[in-house]
């Protein structure tokens, strides 16, 4: 399976009956392809929309309307648009159930940096967007990303190096190889993906790993 | 009552070089296009411009043009990534930029029109967003200090305004309904002009008294042709 897909169905799976969601670009929308069946979200997007889905045909797109890529949709009956100071009073107020986003990197206080690369000396892009009012406000956060960088360095270090987007937020994180959990004791292996060892992912983590008695498979 | 109604071009006689200005919309989404568009042929220059959110993914509509046209001298707002003009003059230097939190950006709009000096916010405690703030702990949390916002002018979008300048939005309305507050001048371009009465008390999303000058924008049917298109092309819709 494509490492994308492993991740976003692994991360679907944290999706409960009722919650409020809030999806990143990237792998995090990927995750509403793949809600469990019985489970309704309710997806929410930054610029003011709760319960919506894409369009992709022509004749179904409204320009008055999109989700916060500015991406065409339409609001399914039961949801509803806001401004954007009542839909961050929401991300902010702890009304949004979970978010799923992506990360340059993660640690194992629960750390994550996803929001400045240092293009030049004193200059940091992309800039954060709607990340650090979701990570403060989100009740749960679930952070999905590769497990290592191109070079095969880890991603989940035992502090992050890159500038912060929020500290110690972080509950769940979710790679192609694993998913850890962010606990006061620190960050504990619960799950690996389906043919990889514990060994296997200790060798690509710098993050100290608890490793409890038993670490099942992911069931996908 | 009398009417607010002006030419576009008598409305943006008042946004001259080197003012702050806060233009409403979403990645392009419900922008004041045509005033964008005319700002551009007009050449205003050294703009601060204040938004949520930058451009359309890849530039080329509503702000991105002001960024393309070397028009902006500082912006503040809470990324630059989808505008590769604004994201090139930033790293290069050309320009000044601000970052905050998209939701701490808002709250600044809305704190600098709602008469506050400023929010205290959770949001980027243990990060660089600390930097040279006030922190204060209420309670056991600790919160930042972001003061409030204001510009010189605003000019939003929405879909239908009556001649006094009452506002009906439409879809997603995004910061548009925050920024009439928070501005000195405020020009609202519109869809639709339509006759005091005709928007029913009850739909307006922002009062006319707000309002200083409504201007036409370029109606429904263009509108809906500049996204078609630009969903098309980016392979969004088929």
């Amino acid at each position: 399976m494509e490492y994308r897909e492993l991740i976003a169905r692994r991360a679907a799976q944290e999706f409960k009956d009722g919650y409020v969601v809030n999806l990143g670009f990237g792998i995090p929308v990927l995750a509403a392809s793949y809600i469990p069946e019985g489970v309704e979200v309710i997806l929410q997007g930054e610029n003011g929309i709760f319960n919506f889905e894409t369009v992709s045909k022509v004749g179904e797109e409204d320009p008055y309307l999109a989700d916060a890529a500015c991406q065409p949709v339409r609001v399914l009956p039961g949801g509803s648009t806001v401004d954007i100071a009542m839909s961050f009073a929401i991300i902010r107020g702890g009304h949004v159930d979970a978010t799923i986003l992506g990360a340059l990197e993660v640690d194992q206080e629960g750390n994550i940096a996803n929001w400045a690369l240092p293009a030049a000396p004193g200059k940091l892009v992309p800039g954060m967007g709607g990340a650090m009012d979701l990570l403060v406000g989100a009740k749960k956060v679930i952070c999905t990303l590769q497990h290592t960088d191109k070079k095969g360095r880890s991603k989940v270090l035992k502090k992050c190096k890159l500038p912060l987007s929020a500290a110690k937020v972080v509950d769940l994180i979710i790679t192609e190889l694993a998913v850890m959990e962010v606990t006061p004791e620190g960050l504990v292996l619960k799950e690996v993906a389906p043919g990889v060892t514990i060994d296997q992912v200790k060798a690509v983590t710098e993050a100290d790993l608890i490793i409890p008695d038993s670490v099942p498979e992911m069931v996908l | 009552m009398k009417s607010k109604v002006i030419d576009l071009d008598a409305a943006l006689d008042n946004v001259k070089d080197g003012m702050s200005i806060m233009i409403g919309g979403f990645l392009g989404l419900n922008a004041p296009l045509a005033c964008i568009d005319r700002m551009v042929e007009r050449g205003i220059k050294d703009l601060t411009l204040i938004t949520a959110v930058n451009s359309y993914v890849g530039g080329g509509l509503g702000i991105g043009k002001l960024f393309e046209n070397h028009q902006i001298k500082k912006y503040i707002g809470s990324h630059v990534g989808t505008c590769p003009a604004a994201t090139e003059q930033h790293v290069k230097g050309e320009i000044e930029v601000e970052y905050f939190p998209q939701g701490t950006v808002v709250e600044k709009i809305r704190a600098g029109g709602a008469g506050l000096g400023g929010v205290l916010t959770p949001v980027g405690v243990g990060t660089l967003m600390e930097e040279g703030k006030q922190k204060i702990e209420i309670d056991g949390q600790t919160y930042l200090v972001e003061k409030a916002l204001k510009a010189d002018v605003a000019i939003i979008k929405g879909y239908k305004a009556d001649k006094v300048g009452n506002i009906l939005y439409r879809g997603t309305p995004n910061t548009n309904p925050l920024m009439p507050l928070a501005a000195d001048y405020v020009i609202a371009e519109v869809d639709y002009i339509v006759e005091p009465g005709e928007i029913a008390p009850d739909q307006v999303g922002t009062p006319g008294i707000l309002i200083d000058a409504v201007v036409m924008g370029y109606g429904e049917e263009k509108t809906h042709e500049i996204f078609r298109n630009i969903w098309i092309r980016d392979k969004k819709l088929a």
